[in-house]
């Protein structure tokens, strides 16, 4: 935890990706990529059903995410992993661990709480980032940056959503 | 091209998320108990580079926008959804599988559960495409266009208004 980078360092280095991300893939793929994560998981979720049950692709949100492996797929399911399984072998900050120390630290060592308790939860954040739009890369970084309303207000329930929650459910440290 | 292009910005911006320690467990629900703001210094900071950058770029020309459309109750609910999520797993949609490459075994039950959230809203699409999208959709629109302000002044405006809050928040050594 010591070496780490400032988080305005690492801000600014993703603002900078952003805007390299928009201008290289304008230019060369001819459509802008803006930085977002959440629709990769309905395109993979998409093929793991076009595997298990086709019919499924006949549903209007496949048809409007086609599953196919595309560049947010590359970026969110390869990418992202290997850039920090890279960073992380580099400075030797390998973890290593399932239950995080701050959540043993109100819940227990209990893998199996852990494990149920993050399928939840991930459930939930992809489940509302897909009613919002996006997530807090979709409507956060990229959305606000591009001044637009949904982001402020999907950013807004973010927090009125995470904040109450995780008072209650970290107020107990054991 | 598009695939080699999602995964070299996604080796990018993983490598950033681990040195910036945006992979952390204890640091998304320290944001969310108001203990640590690290997450929420890395997302305005990305975003104000983010707005400078793009808005500029877009002025001259060099990029086209991909604004978001506003449905406020969609977006509100889902940010709520998602704010649930995020306090009981601690990870969002991009970082989850970066804090799994860290070695933090939990992500892999949240891209799990991520995956059958997905799944399911596109099997329950329909419902809210019928009952909630509808309410309060406003379209692709940008505070600019609210205000009826051209685009850079206000892009301009913001990022010094993010930045003055960045200082008061070092100040108050938060």
């Amino acid at each position: 935890m010591k070496n780490g980078w400032s988080p305005y360092l690492g801000g600014f280095l993703t603002g900078v990706l952003l805007i390299a991300s928009v201008l290289v893939t304008q230019h060369l793929l001819g459509k802008p990529h803006y930085l977002g994560t959440s629709t990769a998981y309905v395109r993979v979720a998409g093929l793991i059903e076009k595997a298990t049950s086709p019919e499924s692709l006949n549903l209007a949100y496949y048809q409007k995410y086609v599953p196919k492996v595309d560049w947010k797929v590359m970026l969110v399911f390869v990418g992202v992993p290997l850039g920090a399984l890279i960073a992380a072998l580099k400075n030797g900050e390998f973890q290593n661990r399932l239950v995080p120390t701050r959540w043993r630290e109100s819940f227990g060592p209990n893998p199996a709480l852990r494990a149920l308790a993050a399928f939840i939860g991930g459930f939930l954040i992809v489940y509302g980032a897909r009613l919002a739009g996006g997530c807090p890369s979709g409507h956060g970084l990229s959305g606000m940056s591009q001044l637009s309303l949904s982001g402020f207000i999907t950013v807004a329930g973010f927090f009125i959503g995470g904040i109450p929650l995780a008072l209650i459910l970290y107020r107990r440290r054991r | 091209m598009e695939l080699l292009l999602g995964l070299i910005t996604g080796i990018i911006w993983g490598y950033i998320f681990q040195r910036a320690r945006i992979l952390r467990f204890e640091k998304h629900i320290g944001l969310l108990t108001l203990k640590d703001l690290t997450i929420l210094k890395f997302l305005l900071t990305g975003v104000i580079v983010g707005a400078v950058g793009v808005n500029l770029l877009a002025h001259f020309g060099l990029v086209t926008y991909a604004i978001k459309p506003t449905h406020v109750l969609a977006n509100l609910l889902g940010g709520v959804i998602y704010g649930l999520g995020w306090a009981i797993l601690g990870y969002c949609p991009g970082t989850t599988g970066g804090a799994l490459a860290e070695g933090t075994y939990d992500g892999f039950f949240g891209i799990l559960g991520g995956l059958v959230g997905a799944a399911v809203f596109a099997h329950t699409y329909d419902f809210w495409a019928a009952k909630v999208l509808p309410v309060g959709d406003l379209g692709k629109v940008t505070f600019p266009a609210l205000l009826h302000a051209p685009t850079v002044p206000v892009a301009l405006i913001f990022a010094g208004m993010l930045i003055v809050f960045c200082l008061v928040l070092e100040r108050f050594g938060l």
